[in-house]
C-alpha cells in the first residue's frame, strides 16, 4: 500500500471509532445505572452478563450496536474483578515496598522488618521473627490504635489466637469493643468515618500477621454494613445496629454454622469407625464431640506435625471427653493409615477453582489417604470460601518464624548458629493447598457438596448479597 | 592382609578370646537400636560382622566346609536376634556362606555354574536330595576361604566411593534434589557431585529424630546451598523438585526399600509429580527377605519421642506409636544406585541370586 493509502485509511478508523464511542457513551450511560441494581458490593466478581443484554437491547435499534454495547458492558462489569494484587505476595518488588511503608507512615504505624535468610523460592513473601513483634516499635499510650486492637495484633504475632475461626471470632469481638468506644466527630458522617478509622488498624493487624481468608470476608461484611447505615440514624441506635450485625454474623456463620456441619457430618460417622484428623481444627473437634455424645462408637487417630505440634492441643479436648485417642506423627501416616476408615480435615479457605487452603501437611495426609483408597471430607463454613484462585503452595503462603524449627535433642543443637552458615536456610511453611481430587466431599452449613461446586456456592451468595 | 597363625596361640586361649568378641560385637548390637540409628553407620556394621566371620574361619576348630557352615550360622542366627532390624548383619553371614559354598566346589573341581544352576533335569535325575553335604575336607580351603573374604572386605570399603563417582551422571546443574533424614550414601554422593555442579538441596527433617538437621549442616558446610523443611511440607515443596535421593536401611528382595519412616509419603509425592526417585544403596544392603511378614517388618521406639512425659494425664489415656521404617512398594522406586551400577527395580531378584545361594535364605 502506498504511504496516502495508509494515512487514508487511518484517518477513516479514526472516524469510524468516534462515532462508536459517541454512540456507546450513550448505552454506557444506562448499563452503569443497571451495574449499580446488579451489584451492591463493589468487590462483587461475577459478571452477569445475561441480564445486561437484556436490559441493553432495549435502548438501541441495530444489531451490531447492540452487540457493541454489550462487549463494552461486559468490560465494565469484568473491570471491578481484575484487583490489586496483596501486598503480602509481593515483596520482592521494591515499589509495592515503598507504597506499603509510605502507607504506614501516613496511618502511623510501624513498619515491620523481615527477620533472616529466606529460602529463595519464597523470596516474594514475608518472613518475621516471633522475638520481635510489632508492639515493640509502638510508643506507649498509642493514640492511633485502639487498644483492643493493639493487644489482638499481640496474639496473633505470638500465635496465642490461632486457627480459622477463633481469629475470626477475636477480631469481631475486637471490633465490637471499637464501636462502642466510638464516637462521631462533628461535621462527619458515622458511616464514612468508622470506615476510615477501621483502615489502620487493618494494617496494623495485617503488619502483626497476615489477614487470613475468613477475617477478610468478615471484614468485608462489616465494612457494607457500616456503609449502609442511613445518615439520618443517631448515633446510638447506629452502633447499636452494628453490634447487633456482628453478633448475628458470629451467630449465623460460625456457631450455627458448626452445628449444621456437624448434623450432617455425623451421619457420616457409623460405629465401629476409625477416624483420622490432622493438626487442631475447632470445627473437626466440634463434630467429634458431638458424635460421641450421640453415642456413636468409634475412635479417632490425631497425626501431629512439627513445629506447632497442634494436635496435643486436639488430642487434651478428646481425651477429656472420653473419646479413645492413639497419636502418631506425620511421618508415620503410611504406617497408620491402614487402619483408618476415614478422614477428617479442617479448612482454612477454600479457593474458588475447588483447591482446599489448609495447615502445611494437609495435602500431604489427602495424598497418603487416597493410596490406600481411605475417603477424605473437608468440613469447612460457607463464610471461608474465597474468590481467588492457585494452584500451587508457592505463590500466596505465609513463612513463620524459620527459628521454630531448631530443636535440641541430646544435648546437642545442630542448627543453632544457622544463621552464621551462609548456604543453609530453615522453611516453616504455614499453609498449602490440597487438590480437589485428593478430596472426595465437602461438608458445609449448605449441604453435603463436591470441591468443585465452590464457586457455585459463592455465585449464590453474591446473588442473596 | 592378616592370616591369623594357628601356631602362634594355644587352642584354649584362643577359643576364650574369640568368644569375647563375638559377645562384645553382640552386644554392641543390641545397644546399638535405640531408634536414632545404630551407633555406627551400615558399612562399619558390615565391615566388622565381616572382620568377625574372619576371625571365625580362622580361629575356631572345624574340619570341614559343613562344620565352618554350621559354627557360622550358629552364631549368625544369635546375631540377627540381637538386633532384627540391622540386616546387614545378616547379609554379610549369608555372603560368607556363599563363598564357603564357592570354594568347597572350586577346591571340588566341580565348575560353579552347574552346580548353581538347578535345572529341572538335574532335579529329576538327581532323585531327592543332592549330595553336597560338605563333608570333605580339604587343606586349603581354610586359606581359600580367608583370601575369598578379604577380597569381600576390600570390595566393602569402595562401596561408597563407588557409589560417590557415579553421582555426576545424575546430576546437573541448577537442580533441585529432595532428600530425607541422614544417608552418609547420599552425603557422600551430593558432596561429589557439588564438587564440580552447582545445586540446591532440600533436605526434610524427618522428626521425631531430625537426623535431617544433621545431614543439612554438614552438607552446607561443603558448598551446597541447602533448605530444611518439615516433614508436613514434603508435598508443598515436592512440585519444585526436580529429583528425589535417598538413602535405605535395607533393599528387599522385591525391590521395595525398608526405609525411615516418612520415605513412603515422599515416595508417593514423587510418584504424583513424576519425579525421578533414585535410591542410593549398596549391595550389601540387599537382604533376601520379603515384607510381608508383618511381625518383624516394623521397628518401634520409645512413644517418649513423639508425646513427652511432660505431657502429664493424658498419657494414660492415649496410644502413642513411633514406628522407624516405613515400607516402600518397588512401584515406585525409579532407579537404584549401587556400587556396581544403576539398576532397575526389577532387577534386584537377579542380583540377590547372584549374591546369596537360595538355601542361606533361612539361617
Amino acid at each position: 500500500m502506498t504511504k496516502e493509502e495508509k494515512q487514508r485509511l487511518r484517518k477513516e478508523k479514526k472516524q469510524q471509532k468516534k462515532n462508536k464511542e459517541k454512540k456507546d457513551d450513550n448505552a454506557s450511560q444506562e448499563s452503569e445505572k443497571e451495574k449499580k441494581s446488579v451489584s451492591s458490593s463493589s468487590s462483587a466478581p461475577q459478571p452477569p452478563t445475561q441480564p445486561a443484554t437484556q436490559k441493553g437491547g432495549s435502548s438501541c435499534c441495530s444489531l451490531k450496536n447492540v452487540h457493541d454495547m454489550v462487549q463494552k458492558v461486559t468490560l465494565i462489569l469484568i473491570f471491578p474483578v481484575v484487583k490489586r494484587l496483596p501486598e503480602h505476595i509481593q515483596v520482592d518488588n521494591p515499589d509495592v515496598l515503598k507504597k506499603l511503608a509510605k502507607k504506614l507512615e501516613r496511618q502511623q504505624i510501624p513498619l515491620r522488618l523481615d527477620y533472616g535468610y529466606k529460602v529463595s523460592l519464597f523470596s516474594h513473601l514475608h518472613q518475621y521473627s516471633r522475638k520481635a513483634p510489632l508492639t515493640q516499635q509502638l510508643s506507649i499510650p498509642s493514640s492511633v490504635i485502639h487498644p483492643a486492637i493493639v493487644r489482638l495484633g499481640l496474639q496473633y504475632s505470638q500465635g496465642i489466637v490461632a486457627g480459622s475461626n477463633a481469629r475470626s471470632v477475636a477480631l469481631l469481638h475486637a471490633f465490637k469493643q471499637v464501636i462502642r468506644d466510638y464516637t462521631t466527630p462533628p461535621n462527619e458522617e458515622l458511616s464514612r468515618d468508622l470506615v476510615n478509622k477501621l483502615k489502620p488498624y487493618i494494617s496494623f493487624l495485617n503488619q502483626c500477621r497476615p489477614l487470613s481468608a475468613s477475617m477478610g470476608n468478615a471484614i468485608k461484611y462489616i465494612k457494607k454494613e457500616i456503609s449502609n447505615i442511613p445518615s439520618q440514624c443517631k448515633e446510638e441506635e447506629a452502633k447499636g445496629k452494628l453490634l447487633n450485625c456482628i453478633e448475628c454474623y458470629i451467630n449465623e456463620k460460625i456457631i450455627l454454622a458448626a452445628k449444621a456441619i456437624a448434623k450432617y457430618a455425623i451421619e457420616k460417622i457409623s460405629d465401629g469407625d476409625v477416624i483420622l484428623v490432622y493438626g487442631c481444627s475447632s470445627l473437626v473437634n466440634h463434630i467429634l464431640c458431638e458424635a460421641f455424645e450421640k453415642n456413636r462408637k468409634f475412635r479417632v487417630i490425631v497425626v501431629d506435625s512439627r513445629p506447632r505440634l497442634e494436635g496435643r492441643e486436639a488430642l487434651r479436648r478428646l481425651v477429656q471427653r472420653g473419646i479413645s485417642c492413639t497419636y502418631v506423627l506425620i511421618s508415620a501416616v503410611s504406617y497408620i493409615l491402614p487402619e483408618v476408615s476415614k478422614v477428617f480435615l479442617g479448612a482454612h479457605a477454600l479457593l474458588a477453582n475447588g483447591y482446599v487452603m489448609s495447615r502445611v501437611g494437609t495435602s500431604q495426609i489427602a495424598l497418603v489417604a487416597k493410596a490406600f483408597n481411605v475417603p477424605v471430607l473437608v468440613c469447612c463454613e460457607t463464610y471461608k470460601f474465597c474468590e481467588r484462585v492457585q494452584t500451587d503452595s508457592f505463590v500466596s503462603n505465609e513463612l513463620d518464624d524459620p527459628d521454630d524449627l531448631i530443636v535440641t535433642r541430646k544435648g546437642k543443637t545442630q542448627l543453632e548458629d544457622w544463621q552464621q552458615v551462609p548456604l543453609l536456610g530453615l522453611l516453616n511453611l504455614v499453609y498449602d493447598v490440597t487438590p480437589p481430587d485428593f478430596v472426595d466431599l465437602v461438608i458445609t452449613d449448605l449441604g453435603m457438596i463436591p470441591c468443585t461446586s465452590v464457586p457455585v456456592v459463592l455465585r449464590v451468595k453474591n446473588v442473596d448479597l | 592382609l592378616v592370616v591369623e597363625n594357628e601356631a602362634t596361640m594355644p587352642g584354649s586361649d584362643k577359643e576364650t578370646d574369640l568368644t569375647e568378641r563375638i559377645e562384645a560385637f553382640l552386644s554392641d548390637l543390641k545397644r546399638g537400636g535405640s531408634g536414632t540409628g545404630p551407633l555406627r553407620g551400615s558399612a562399619e556394621t558390615a565391615r566388622e560382622t565381616t572382620a568377625l566371620l574372619r576371625r571365625i574361619t580362622a580361629q575356631a576348630r572345624w574340619s570341614s566346609a559343613g562344620d565352618l557352615m554350621e559354627i557360622i550360622r550358629k552364631e549368625g542366627r544369635r546375631m540377627t536376634a540381637a538386633q532384627p532390624s540391622e540386616t546387614t548383619v545378616g547379609n554379610m553371614i549369608r555372603r560368607v556362606l556363599k563363598i564357603i559354598r564357592e570354594e568347597y566346589a572350586r577346591s571340588r573341581g566341580s565348575s560353579e555354574e552347574t552346580d548353581q544352576q538347578e535345572s529341572l533335569h538335574k532335579l529329576l535325575t538327581s532323585g531327592g536330595l543332592s549330595e553336597e553335604n560338605f563333608r570333605q575336607h580339604f587343606a586349603a580351603l581354610k586359606a581359600n576361604v580367608i583370601e575369598a573374604i578379604n577380597e569381600l572386605l576390600t570390595e566393602l570399603e569402595g562401596t561408597t566411593d563407588n557409589i560417590a563417582m557415579q553421582a555426576l551422571e545424575h546430576i546437573h546443574s541448577n537442580e533441585v534434589i529432595m532428600t530425607i533424614g541422614r544417608s552418609r550414601t547420599v552425603e557422600a554422593f551430593l558432596k561429589d557431585a557439588a564438587r564440580k555442579r552447582k545445586f540446591h538441596v532440600i533436605v526434610a527433617e524427618c522428626a521425631p529424630f531430625c537426623q535431617g538437621h544433621e545431614m543439612a549442616t554438614s552438607l552446607s558446610k561443603a558448598g551446597i546451598e541447602t533448605t530444611v523443611i518439615t516433614d508436613a511440607a514434603i508435598f508443598a515443596v515436592m512440585s519444585r523438585v526436580n529429583k528425589v535421593i535417598i538413602g535405605t536401611q535395607t533393599v528387599l528382595a522385591n525391590g521395595g526399600l525398608r526405609a525411615v519412616n516418612g520415605t513412603h509419603t515422599l515416595a508417593l509425592a514423587a510418584k504424583h509429580h513424576s519425579t525421578p526417585l533414585i535410591v542410593c544403596a549398596p549391595m550389601f544392603k540387599l537382604s533376601p527377605q520379603f515384607p510381608n511378614e508383618e511381625d518383624t517388618f516394623h521397628k518401634f521406639v520409645s512413644p517418649h519421642e513423639v508425646l513427652p512425659f511432660t505431657e502429664g494425664e493424658i498419657l494414660s489415656k492415649v496410644n502413642v506409636h513411633c514406628p522407624v521404617f516405613d515400607y516402600v512398594p518397588p512401584e515406585l522406586i525409579t532407579l537404584f544406585i549401587s556400587n556396581i551400577g544403576g539398576h532397575a527395580p526389577s532387577y534386584i531378584y537377579r542380583l540377590m541370586s547372584e549374591l546369596y545361594h537360595p538355601e542361606d535364605h533361612e539361617l
